[in-house]
């Protein structure tokens, strides 16, 4: 039946489902966000709205910033100003496209899908880069130049992790890496130990979450690049923020965690299961990150950009050579 | 080689391995409105980069006028007011206050009354300094910390409430010693009348609450590794400039300067009969401004348990006459605030109104080395190294 509806009709169809599914996924990562950080800090959180757990402050939330004035400053760059907001979140859902959520269920199944996800996932840098350049306004300015920087920093470690699993599995296509993993009953974190860790950090600095939230630096920068955006675009900024934790997990728990495979599970359950495994996954790495968030502060530009030259680099280098020496020898 | 320090010059080292290009510096207005400033500090920051090359620190959004209202107001009413010079450890303002009165009024305070002062000064230390717990990581970028540190904050305050009915203002000393408790009448002498019930008990479990606070300080803060990347070697006050720039209290302590009011001004406060350490660091930096303060917790916790045992009997307030008259005359009182030397220079010339109030607060001085110290730094240690001075603006402008 699927096949006699048309091409266009489905691929519209395809992505309004997705768009949904991540933004409810976002809103729940956010709700989560406010809920976990605050029992970390021995705080309830969002109480009252929506009537239990205060489920619906998410929405309550969005709802209000779109009350908010529509502004542009008058010494912003309007047309890249407005722009901003939507490549920062496009960058974030592009991902999704070749991330595998079940046996045969991936939107398409490319064969340098490790290749289009460390390009695509590059992206939201550059919405921030517009966003720091054109606010006019010269902490967003700073806060811009330093997402660049960082992101010149950190796509490399980033790279170099991704590669030794890619010799590991011995394919660039993402399904490819999960059938790799489910074949050896092995999720990669086991033997990549070094690059689950390299990508992990790198990420954090990637999607600008504590210790790397440098480009934001509430208390030096105001806010950043977001400084001077409100209403409609800061909500945009704030979702991308989230759905690029989304896509983050989803590339970690693809890469390293077994993606929608789980052990004891046949072909047919998994069909069924995969995208809440998946799901189930992305919320450990979330978790993950807004534990790390609520914990730490938030490091130097300088210190930052030692990290990533003086240990990740070399480090993802040595598991590139232990990867590839073990994939001879074995 | 080539070394040309004007704009977009490439400067080329020795080697000629690194160059380092050269833009235009840029000013930055930190402030007036800006979350670090602490209100309403304003820092005029020439940046080159993200480097300060120049740094000129703006006050007065925060002048409120103290010092000339003072002259307009009896000594009564001036407690009210100065409680809210350094709006976090009001009782401590008033404390040096009210006794620069009573030497101008040559009034000796009631044994029972200083007794008390002491610890209700202490305890305003250990929240001065608990707040400060918790805004300093919250400038590197740790949220948490200040939640917890808030939360032990209200030990205190709730301790404080229970005495003085106010949590940051209490109004609370009078010339001869302390406010007669509610109800007075008659019974105003009876001592049992000016602790509320069962304090004794409640302040040791409030200290056993901030010693187990200190401990997870320790752990949270102390101990992070990021926290001391972000704050060791940063904000170097050096022991000369500290003394060149009048920097006091734990800042000054920081840059390793034994000063503490509290081992000097022996006429102030009883402090004399309690034992308690000078807390100094020798690191010059952030870090030891802040271990200077988690130190000086625990040293204010050490002396409000001892205090509390020795609280003698006797009346809340000495005979004083019901019309304040203060003889003409001048002095100068200084006392060791959390912030740094709070000192007030009280000149009389009959009456129940001052002629002059000159207030001397710690913070002036302390920002003061800003100048100095933010030369150089990048901007995320200028924020660094100004939480670490632990300001408040009302204690700069007055």
């Amino acid at each position: 039946m699927i096949e006699n509806v048309p091409f266009a009709l489905m691929l519209t169809f395809k992505v309004v489902v997705v768009l949904a599914a991540m933004l409810v996924v976002a809103l729940v990562l956010i709700w989560g966000e406010l809920k976990w950080g605050a029992h970390i800090q021995a705080r309830v959180g969002p109480w009252y709205a929506g009537g239990r757990w205060g489920w619906a402050q998410p929405l309550a939330d969005a709802v209000k910033f779109l009350q908010k004035e529509d502004l542009v400053p008058t010494a912003a760059d309007g047309p890249v100003f407005r722009l901003a907001p939507y490549v920062m979140i496009a960058g974030t859902l592009a991902v999704f496209v070749v991330i595998p959520i079940g046996p045969s269920l991936v939107a398409r199944d490319l064969d340098i899908g490790a290749f289009y996800l460390l390009a695509v996932s590059s992206l939201s840098t550059l919405g921030v880069l517009m966003a720091g350049w054109s606010s006019g306004n010269k902490y967003s300015l700073i806060g811009g130049v330093r997402a660049g920087a960082q992101l010149i920093a950190y796509e490399l470690p980033l790279v170099l992790a991704v590669v030794a699993v890619v010799i590991e599995a011995g394919t660039l296509s993402l399904s490819g890496i999960v059938n790799a993993q489910a074949a050896t009953s092995l999720p990669f974190v086991v033997p990549q130990i070094i690059g689950f860790v390299v990508f992990l950090v790198a990420s954090l600095a990637e999607l600008n979450r504590t210790p790397f939230d440098l480009p934001l630096a509430e208390s030096e920068l105001t806010m950043g690049y977001l400084t001077e955006y409100s209403g409609l675009r800061f909500t945009m900024f704030f979702l991308g923020e989230y759905a690029g934790m989304v896509s983050m997990g989803a590339i970690i728990a693809t890469l390293y965690l077994g993606g929608y495979w789980a052990p004891g599970l046949s072909s047919d359950a998994l069909k069924f299961a995969g995208p809440v495994i998946l799901l189930v996954k992305i919320f450990v790495v979330a978790f993950l990150m807004i534990w790390i968030r609520w914990t730490y502060p938030r490091i130097r530009e300088d210190q930052l950009q030692a990290i990533a030259w003086k240990w990740l680099i070399p480090l993802a280098l040595f598991n590139i050579v232990i990867t590839a020496t073990l994939k001879v020898v074995l | 080689m080539t070394q040309l320090d004007h704009r977009g010059i490439v400067e080329v080292s020795d080697g000629g391995v690194s160059v380092e290009l050269r833009g235009e510096s840029m000013t930055l207005n930190i402030g007036p409105q800006h979350p670090s400033t602490h209100g309403v500090l304003r820092l005029v920051a020439q940046v080159d980069g993200e480097r300060i090359t120049k740094l000129e620190p703006n006050i007065g959004y925060m002048h409120r006028g103290y010092e000339k209202l003072t002259e307009v107001r009896t000594y009564a009413q001036i407690m009210a007011l100065i409680n809210r010079i350094d709006w976090v450890s009001g009782f401590a303002n008033e404390v040096a206050f009210v006794r620069a009165v009573e030497k101008l009024m040559g009034i000796e305070p009631t044994e029972r009354a200083q007794m008390i002062r002491l610890i209700l000064t202490e305890l305003t230390r250990i929240s001065n300094h608990l707040l400060f717990a918790s805004s300093f990581p919250l400038e590197l970028g740790a949220f948490t910390p200040l939640m917890y540190a808030m939360r032990d904050r209200e030990y205190v305050l709730d301790l404080l409430e229970s005495v003085t009915g106010g949590r940051f203002h209490p109004n609370f000393n009078r010339v001869g010693g302390i406010k007669p408790a509610a109800g007075g009448g008659k019974t105003q002498k009876n001592v049992s009348l000016d602790l509320p019930a069962g304090f004794y008990a409640a302040v040791e479990s409030a200290m056993d609450r901030i010693e187990r606070s200190c401990e997870e300080l320790d752990e949270l803060v102390t101990g992070n590794e990021m926290i001391q990347m972000r704050t060791k070697g940063v904000g170097i006050i050096s022991y000369e400039d500290a003394i060149a720039f009048g920097v006091s209290g734990p800042n000054a302590r920081g840059s390793g300067v034994p000063i503490d009011l509290r081992k000097v001004e022996h006429d102030l406060l009883p402090y004399d009969g309690l034992d308690f350490d000078v807390i100094t660091q020798d690191g010059c930096d952030a870090f030891s401004r802040y271990l200077v303060r988690i130190g000086e917790i625990r040293e204010s916790v050490k002396i409000v348990r001892q205090a509390i045992h020795s609280v003698p009997a006797g009346p809340l307030v000495a005979k004083v006459p019901r019309v304040l008259k203060v003889p003409a005359g001048r002095v100068y009182v200084r006392a060791e605030n959390p912030k740094g030397e709070m000192g007030y220079y009280v000149v009389s010339q009959g009456g129940r109104i001052p002629y002059r109030v000159k207030i001397r607060t710690g913070s002036f001085s302390n920002i003061s080395v800003m100048s100095k110290v933010a030369v150089g730094l990048l901007i995320p240690d200028l924020v660094a190294s100004m939480g670490s001075l632990d300001f408040v603006l009302g204690d700069v402008d007055r």
